[in-house]
Parts: C-alpha cells; structure tokens; sequence
C-alpha cells in the first residue's frame, strides 16, 4: 500500500510497489491530464512535480514516493490559471496538445529554479520534453512571457 | 635431536593455544529476570537519540520487519551473515541481558552466553563510548523496544571461518580496543565530533578500508572503501571531489541529505543520515562537521560560488559535442539535462553531475547505482526522487552518460566501464 500526497490530498494505492506512478495517476486515480509518451523517460509527456520537482513518472516506481508531495497538471494551478496556463493560451502553443501538460510541468519547474531563464537555459532544461508537432519555438516565447509576467507580479507586490 | 625440536614446537604450539584459550574464554553473564529498573525520562530519551545516531535499527530491522528484531540480510566477502534480534525478548532477544552484558557485547563483541560476536556489529567503535551512553542505549531497549519473538536465521558463513574462536583472535589482531582519548590539541567542539564520528556513528566502519581479513586499516583510516556494491568515499585529503568539502557542506549534507557541491546521501548513506545523524541535535551534527573538515584539511578553502573550478564545470555544459555523433552527450541532453542543468549558479535539488563527488571517484560504482535505481524520497533530498533508468536504459546507453559525463567532468576515462555496468546491474539489490 503505497501513501502520498496528491495534488494537496492524502491518497493510497493498492499496487505491487513497482507500479510506475504515471500508472497509478492514470489507470488507479483517473487522472488522465498526465500523458504516456515513450515509457523510458526520455520523452518528457509524463512529467509531474514530486517534491516540487519536475519528475518523469513512467520510470518512477511508487515505491520511491513514499510519503512524498506529488503535482499533476490538474494541481498546478486552482483555476488553470498558472502564469504558464495563461501565456500557453496567449500564444496558441498547443497543436495536437499531446506532449503540453509535461511541456507546462517542466517549464514550472524551470521557473522555479531559473526565475529569468535566457533561450539557452529553456534549451537545456526544456530539451528532454519531446514536441512532434515541433510548437518549441512558441513553447519557448511563451516560458519567456510567464517569466515577465511572474516578474511584474512580483514587482507590483513590493512596489 | 629431531625429536626435541617436534617436542620443543608442540610444546610452544600446547602453551600457545592455552594462552589463547584463556584469552578467548569468556565467561558467560548471568541471565537476569526482565528489568524495568525506573531509569530517569531523561536517560531513556538520550538513548532513543544514541541508538538513532548508531543507526542500530539500520542493521538489526529487515526491510518491511518489525524494529531492532533481527534478521537484516548481510553480504559479506565471507558469506552471508543474519543480524540479531535486540528487542528484549527474553528468549530469542536481549531481554534476559543484564546491564553489564549489554556493555560487555558493545565494548568487546561478547554475547552474553560468552561467544564471540562478529565483527559485523562494530564493537571497536561502540568501545569509544562513555558509559553512561552505552547505559542509556541499554535503559532505551530494555523500557521502550517493544519485545518481538523472531528467533536468528543461521548465517551462511563456511567452515572454518564459521568458528567463533578464532574471533578472539581477529579481535586480538585487528580491533581497536583503546578507549576514547580526548585530543588536547583540539577543541572541545572537534573532540564531541572525534567522540561522535568514531563512538556511536562508527563512521570508519564503512569510510575505512579493511584488510583481506576485514580489519580496519586505521593508517588509512577515513581514505574511502567499498560498501554493499557502493563506494564510500574518502573523507580525508585524498578526496577526489573537485571541490572540497568544508564543514558547512558536511553540515548540509548531513542535515538535507544533499550538498550541491557534491551530491546527495544515497544507497547506504542515506539510511545513515536519514534514519540515523538526524536524531542528534544541531550541535552534534555541526561538531561531526567540524571533525571531518578538520580532518579533510579544508577549514581556510574558498567560497566554492566564486570557484574557478565551479565557473569552469557550469560554462563547461555549453561546450556539448554534436549531439548527434556523441549518443552519451544526446542521452543526457534528452534524459538528464531537465533536471540536471544550471544556468550561472547553482540551484539545490539541481545536482551538477560533472562536478559531483560520484563523477570524479576512481570507480563508477556510485554514479551507476544511481541512474540504474535513481534516488527514493527517503533518500537524499527528503520528498525529492529520481527516477530509475534500469528498465529503460541499456547497458550501452548507460555507459554512454557516464562515460560523456566522466570525459565532461575533466577527468580520465573509467575503464572496462561497460563491463561495470553490467555487474552492478545484475549485482543484489541492496536494501538501505
């Protein structure tokens, strides 16, 4: 029995304790936001935050979060209104939208970490999440534009 | 003539086994009726914090079993061996031990019944220990441990080793059996840390190696060994890490389980720190610090941020080979490099790999370890994990990212790499 703590809500799971968690997300708590991509992490569409930390849960057995806090996108923000959510519509990221909920998963953390990221940082960090559609050159202007308005934000609140 | 020199050597050989024998015998203590002698809140809270920082319940709790009853699985170069069960069950724990058997195992690796422990239970280091805390260990067990009835498996140690006499001659060889001294020429802050290091948290059991007979090499003490598959690295001047490793690193590491100049507290260290260092108040754990700086010699370093070393490993990760010829250096860009990478300094929970500690040992065990099983929330960073890449990546890919990484890292290629990486893949996977 697996315990964590999902999207601010304690939750267990019945599974063998190598149950990969995107699997838990997905096919035990019905959270589909999260997608499966290529199964050996290297294609970024599974990622979720565990501990805060952008993590690929298709190679993340459940038995290594124990007790850990874990994000989905449908946590990221209470009203999808995260910064990332806002400028993704903003500038019509998405077309086929598959490989976007790991895509917003990844640049949260990356903003986290890396508040004014230049286009070599979002390369790097952004670089594991794979797009077929190859809509990164709007991924990356949109991370830029979330990175403004978190500032502006910021700049307001102690003005 | 012949026949006087026969004689002459049995003779010596005679007196010689008999000496031996009397030094060997021990007598055994007498069973006492289970105690709840009325020891004081206070002493029975200073052994909880003892027996936390010896990590005791590490080693004496099977994964998933029942605290301090035994039957931890043990692979050593001389088989497989079954720790004890040290809960006071009067019949397979400790239960009918009276206080002076309990001292007498942690002092001198004696059972109660007089037969000689094995040196798995690191005796020589509890033989540090002042008395009075190796009491409060005993008042701790004996008033609070609930008593489990879990008898020991037999150990899978071959005739003859398995013959525990001739313990008494290992220990004759081989243990320290000096009690602690306090160093003079030290403070009295770096004599808590020497106390701590060397008693209780018997640190050189894993971070000094031994001898083809398991002794520890104390000339080398604190020079790195292997462990459970794992290295234990040096500690002292003979670092490899390219940075060094001051006492509020130590302090980090052993408070966070991660220090960024470095790296994170995994496979065995991480119950070491987790379940164990982290009992002891902040003071102790800043004199363990100082102790070990002291002894790494890197009290006046610099401030690594300002680093040359630092700059050069993070401008480092823009000079990539294309990535299309390199398959280590595209593996990482895809697999790694989101979580790996920073941008002008450094960020905790963004380990730099090139200027990890694991990057920089002699032997790959560590950085292989790690992206085979990755890092579990109650390792390293507590909440934070790491994936595992063993059912996703083979062992050519593998040993592309370490070897892209040791080549970025600056440092001389690991050799029969691959090779390695296929043993450590197929090695036991070690509990911690």
């Amino acid at each position: 029995m697996a315990k964590f703590i999902l999207n601010g809500k304690p939750m267990t799971a019945d599974v063998e304790s190598d149950t990969p968690l995107l699997w838990v997300i997905r096919d035990e708590l019905d959270m589909t936001g999260t997608k499966f991509g290529c199964g050996i992490g290297t294609c970024g569409a599974c990622t979720v935050h565990v501990g805060g930390r952008a993590t690929r849960s298709c190679i993340t057995p459940i038995s290594s979060v124990e007790g850990a806090e874990i994000t989905t996108i449908e946590g990221l923000s209470e009203k999808g209104d995260h910064p990332l959510q806002i400028s993704w519509q903003k500038l019509q990221v998405p077309q086929c939208g598959y490989c976007q909920s790991g895509q917003i998963m990844q640049a949260a953390a990356l903003l986290k970490d890396i508040p004014e990221p230049s286009d070599k940082d979002i390369d790097a960090v952004m670089g594991g999440n794979l797009c077929r559609c190859m809509t990164y050159v709007r991924i990356r202007s949109a991370i830029h534009e979330a990175a403004n308005a978190i500032k502006e934000s910021n700049d307001e609140q102690t003005a | 003539m012949l026949k006087r020199i026969v004689y002459g050597v049995c003779g010596a050989a005679i007196v010689g086994l008999g000496i031996f024998s009397i030094y060997a015998w021990h007598p055994a203590i007498d069973p006492v009726e289970p105690t709840q002698t009325d020891y004081s809140p206070h002493v029975i809270e200073q052994g909880k914090v003892l027996a936390a920082a010896g990590y005791c319940s590490t080693c004496h709790t099977p994964p998933g079993g029942t605290a301090y009853a035994g039957n931890y699985e043990m692979h050593t170069d001389f088989g497989t061996i079954y720790s004890s069960n040290i809960t006071p069950d009067v019949e397979t724990g400790i239960g009918s031990w009276s206080q002076a058997a309990f001292a007498r195992a942690m002092r001198t690796g004696v059972s109660r019944d007089g037969h000689h422990l094995l040196p798995a239970f690191p005796y020589e280091h509890f033989n540090k220990m002042t008395d009075d805390d190796i009491n409060a260990i005993y008042a701790y067990i004996m008033t609070s441990v609930p008593a489990v009835n879990q008898a020991k498996k037999d150990n899978g140690i071959p005739f003859p080793l398995n013959i525990r006499w001739f313990q008494a001659g290992w220990k004759l060889l081989f243990a320290d059996t000096q009690p602690f001294e306090i160093n003079s020429q030290q403070s009295a802050e770096w004599n808590r840390g020497a106390y701590l290091a060397e008693g209780i948290a018997h640190c050189g059991a894993c971070h000094t190696p031994r001898n083809a007979l398991g002794g520890e090499k104390y000339a080398q003490m604190y020079q790195g060994a292997a462990i459970d598959g794992w290295i234990a690295p040096s500690l002292t001047s003979t670092s490899t890490s390219p940075l060094p490793w001051r006492a509020q690193d130590f302090y980090e590491y052993l408070t966070t389980g991660n220090s960024p100049y470095h790296g994170s507290a995994a496979g065995p260290m991480a119950p070491v720190m987790h379940k164990g260092l982290s009992a002891l108040p902040d003071s102790d754990i800043e004199a363990i610090s100082g102790y070990f700086a002291e002894i790494a010699g890197t009290n006046n370093t610099d401030e690594p941020d300002s680093s040359s070393t630092l700059q050069a490993a993070i401008a480092a990760q823009d000079q990539q080979p294309d990535q299309r010829i390199d398959q280590g250096a595209r593996l990482y860009a895809t697999a790694c490099q989101a979580c790996h990478y920073n941008s002008d300094q450094l960020v905790k929970g963004r380990p730099l790999i090139t200027i990890g500690s694991a990057t920089h040992l002699n032997d790959p065990s560590n950085l292989i370890n790690v992206i085979l099983d990755g890092v579990r929330s109650d390792q390293g960073i507590s909440g934070v994990v790491m994936p595992g890449f063993r059912d996703a990546l083979n062992d050519d890919d593998i040993t592309a990212i370490a070897a892209y990484l040791r080549q970025a890292a600056g440092e001389n290629t690991w050799p029969k790499l691959q090779q390695k990486v296929g043993e450590i893949r197929n090695q036991p996977r070690f509990e911690h």
